[in-house]
């Protein structure tokens, strides 16, 4: 029997063999750990599911980047003949469950993401904001967990609480060595008890602390979000300014990949809407680290969305304590012709459309507005003047959303500057289905982008 | 243990304990000298008086919108804050807050001129009843969601023991009270758990004044003994006499001896009682009058005081009056503050939003 590298969480698409606990020749029993695995969430064990006889191993112990349904080993299982396998020792399998997307990067999304974050070699046009100074290849994930090590090392005011975010290391390991590094007593294993954390931290932030709040996914965070709105955002308004409630509560936002309905929401518009909160929402790794080390500095309440389909994608991040600030917008591509904003993973998109539309003569600007609140509308403003079309990528609904915010900023502030009326292109307005081919359905694409950009003309 | 105990108020006169779970030490009637027991009787009666004035400028319409009076309860907060530093340990609440806030030593004038929506008020006029804070003397709200100031109590204790273990602090403890409706809420009992797993530094009060409203704890509990309620969490838990001054300020000091010396949280269920309305447009259909008559006369917490006081010669007559009329100044002296100070200027609309410019 051939044995194939597993997914092993949803967004899984490749591996780190980091060990083999057997060698050829071994008898395995079911239930016994042979492998040892590392995914984009974590180290896994991984256990023979029938007992048998180890013929050989297709893999080396230590190879990185191996694809999900890779053949890794051949194993006779017991009662079955084994002399087919060693006289035909397996070809490295297709991975099945990508195949159908064709070749991708490092950085392309998982299965059933929309295909479409930029390539690296993507041109970097020449008044885009440059960083100075070294940089390095980092993921978003590794970002983030930097961010919060600099922050924690710096101030001692600063700690971490939340599901699995110690001694699991991360739900989706963005926490990683964080508990080694700082000890339980600043990076804090919660109960499942999300509307219990959030006040707790809500607390802890009042009594002179500042707290970051994980949730795993901010789709649990609707258990917790009378704290967050009730008892964080209104607190120094309803203080006279007094009672500060500098906290972060930050996690995975937005669609992942094939969860379904409860687990697959962007609640940016819905955040986005309360006075005295700071909704931030980055899109690359550098944005995510100077961001976070912003929101942790913050005196104010501050929601942080981040999206599980781009943890494990790899930016250049500037080296040292760079800082971004919270509330302005970022020209990620200089254009002339239209103007796409986003924000989040719909910037990948974007960025992903834009590449299209030049082959065809349109030449796309692309802003990322990064913070949702406050909202850079100045920056909004001065892009229309300049292409007079505007185009809004947003992965999340269309109703009440981010893209109504920036029409409505549009049509109001900049109804002078326009040449068209301003477009959204927004996931479906559905609960996000299961199935593969109805999650794509219901999920924003780029061609979609395309075609509503050539719209304008 | 006493589970017999479902008739409003307790019956004993003296005895600091009403029920009370296996491993508390036994708690007694606090000795209070003859200056303390001025101090929490003049203190009661400001509550009262407060209170008292706040209805009458309600019925005015200088008050607007929700306004939950504390006359009854005064005992409850009166005790237990005798007991605390001040600006050291941390005092969070709900919605009934003018007490508490009193009892915190806040200057009345600034929580009347809240009520009334000046800008002298302790919020600036944006708060109003239910949502005052005083930074400088460690009052942390004035809550107005039902519930919410429990697990904001358990983080007000986790940045005490925090700041003693991590940063160097000198510790502190934190008291969070909340009603016998509140301690229906699924969030009071997610703050349960963490509190007891991370031993907090947490005195939990439940002032059990027996309605929710309108809605009595028997109609709402299942377990109407509420000191029982942290149980399932190994939260230690007593019931106390709170109508009685000194058996509150006694349950406070064993509870912060306890909290104190590391055994994590406590449950405090004072059992006490509302003369007023639940807010101020209580229809009052859900008890008879002769009820709450029957509380006023025989259970008062200030009449009880000064009858004890009178008894032991902590003061006579001549003291209470001038004691009274001090306190109606002080009261008069508020309201017309509150009355006259100008309303918060327009341009406080958009400022306190935030603290950072972005």
């Amino acid at each position: 029997m051939e044995l194939k590298l597993p997914a092993m969480s949803p967004t899984m698409e490749e591996g780190t063999l980091s060990a083999w606990l057997v060698k050829p020749g071994d008898t395995v029993k079911p239930g016994q750990v042979i492998a040892e695995i590392e995914t984009d969430k974590a180290t896994m064990e991984l256990e023979a599911d029938e007992g048998g006889t180890i013929i050989s191993l297709a893999i080396e112990a230590g190879t990185d980047a191996v694809k999900v349904g890779t053949v890794i080993a051949i194993i006779a299982i017991d009662g079955e003949d084994s002399s087919a396998h060693m006289s035909a020792p397996a070809a490295p399998a297709a991975p099945a469950a990508i195949s159908a997307e064709g070749p991708k990067t490092e950085h392309l999304a998982p299965v059933s993401a929309p295909a479409s974050v930029p390539t690296p070699e993507a041109p970097v046009p020449a008044k885009v904001e440059t960083v100075s100074g070294p940089t390095r290849k980092q993921t978003v994930r590794e970002a983030l967990r930097d961010a919060m090590a600099e922050e924690m090392r710096s101030d001692l005011s600063v700690f971490i609480m939340g599901e699995e975010v110690g001694q699991y290391q991360g739900a989706y390991k963005v926490t990683q060595g964080l508990l080694d590094e700082f000890g339980d007593k600043r990076v804090v294993d919660t109960p499942i008890t999300e509307y219990g954390f959030a006040g707790l931290g809500v607390g802890a932030a009042m009594g002179g602390l500042k707290p970051i709040v994980e949730f795993m996914t901010f789709n649990f965070a609707m258990q917790a979000i009378d704290h967050i709105i009730n008892s964080a955002a209104k607190t120094n308004y309803m203080s006279g300014g007094q009672m500060r409630c500098p906290i972060v509560f930050r996690g995975p936002n937005g669609a992942a990949s094939r969860v379904g309905a409860q687990h697959s929401q962007n609640y940016g518009p819905w955040y986005a809407s309360v006075p005295g909160l700071l909704v931030v929402s980055p899109y690359d790794a550098a944005d995510a680290k100077g961001l976070l080390k912003s929101a942790i500095r913050s005196p104010d309440p501050v929601v942080f969305l981040e999206n599980e389909l781009l943890y494990g994608q790899s930016f250049e991040v500037p080296e040292g304590d760079r800082v971004v600030p919270i509330g302005k917008a970022r020209l990620y591509r200089e254009g002339a012709d239209v103007t796409l904003v986003s924000y989040s993973i719909g910037v990948g998109i974007a960025l992903d459309a834009a590449q299209q539309l030049a082959a065809d003569g349109i030449d796309c600007e692309v802003l990322d507005l990064r913070t949702l609140r406050p909202l850079d509308e100045a920056a909004v403003l001065a892009s229309l003047r300049k292409t007079n079309r505007m185009v809004v990528v947003e992965e999340g609904w269309p109703v009440c959303s981010i893209s109504s915010e920036i029409i409505a900023i549009a049509m109001t502030k900049g109804f002078d500057d326009l040449d068209a009326p301003v477009l959204r292109v927004t996931n479906k307005d559905v609960p996000l289905p299961y199935a593969n081919n109805l999650e794509k359905a219901a999920l924003l694409k780029a061609a979609d982008v395309v075609a509503a950009v050539k719209s304008l003309f | 243990m006493a589970r017999a105990t479902k008739s409003s108020a307790g019956e004993q006169r003296t005895a600091a304990s009403e029920g009370r779970l296996e491993r508390l030490p036994n708690v007694t009637r606090h000795n209070a000298s003859e200056a303390e027991y001025r101090d929490f009787y003049r203190m009661m009666l400001v509550i009262r008086r407060f209170e008292e004035k706040a209805g009458q400028l309600y019925g005015m319409g200088l008050i607007g919108g929700f306004c939950h009076l504390y006359i009854g309860q005064e005992a409850v907060v009166t005790g237990l804050q005798s007991a605390i530093t001040p600006g050291r340990d941390s005092v969070v609440t709900g919605y009934r807050d003018h007490g508490h806030m009193l009892a915190c030593h806040i200057d009345p004038k600034t929580i009347m001129a809240e009520l009334t929506g000046r800008e002298a008020g302790i919020s600036r006029g944006k708060g109003g009843s239910m949502h005052m804070f005083s930074v400088e003397q460690g009052f942390f709200g004035g809550h107005g969601i039902v519930g919410a100031q429990v697990p904001i109590g358990a983080g007000l204790g986790f940045a005490h023991k925090y700041k003693q273990q991590v940063m160097g602090g000198e510790g502190g403890v934190a008291l969070a009270y909340f009603g016998d409706g509140a301690a229906n809420q699924g969030q009071v009992y997610e703050a349960f758990n963490m509190a007891e797993l991370w031993k907090l530094p947490v005195i939990f009060v439940i002032e059990n004044n027996q309605y929710a409203m309108g809605t009595s704890v028997n109609r709402a509990s299942a377990e109407d003994q509420l000191y029982r309620r942290g149980e399932s969490f190994r939260i230690e838990g007593m019931q106390v006499d709170g109508m009685d001054v000194l058996a509150v300020r006694g349950a406070a000091n064993m509870a912060l001896d306890w909290v104190r010396g590391g055994h994590g949280p406590i449950l405090l269920e004072m059992k006490t009682y509302r003369y007023r309305g639940h807010s101020m447009s209580d229809p009052a259909k859900y008890r008879s009058r002769e009820e709450v008559q029957t509380m006023r006369d025989n259970r008062d917490p200030i009449d009880m005081a000064k009858r004890e006081m009178l008894e032991l010669g902590f003061a006579d007559e001549t003291w209470f009056k001038a004691c009274e009329k001090e306190v109606k100044a002080q009261v008069a002296e508020a309201a017309d503050f509150a009355e006259q100070a100008p309303e918060p200027d327009l341009s406080e609309l958009t400022t306190d939003i935030l603290v950072g410019t972005y």
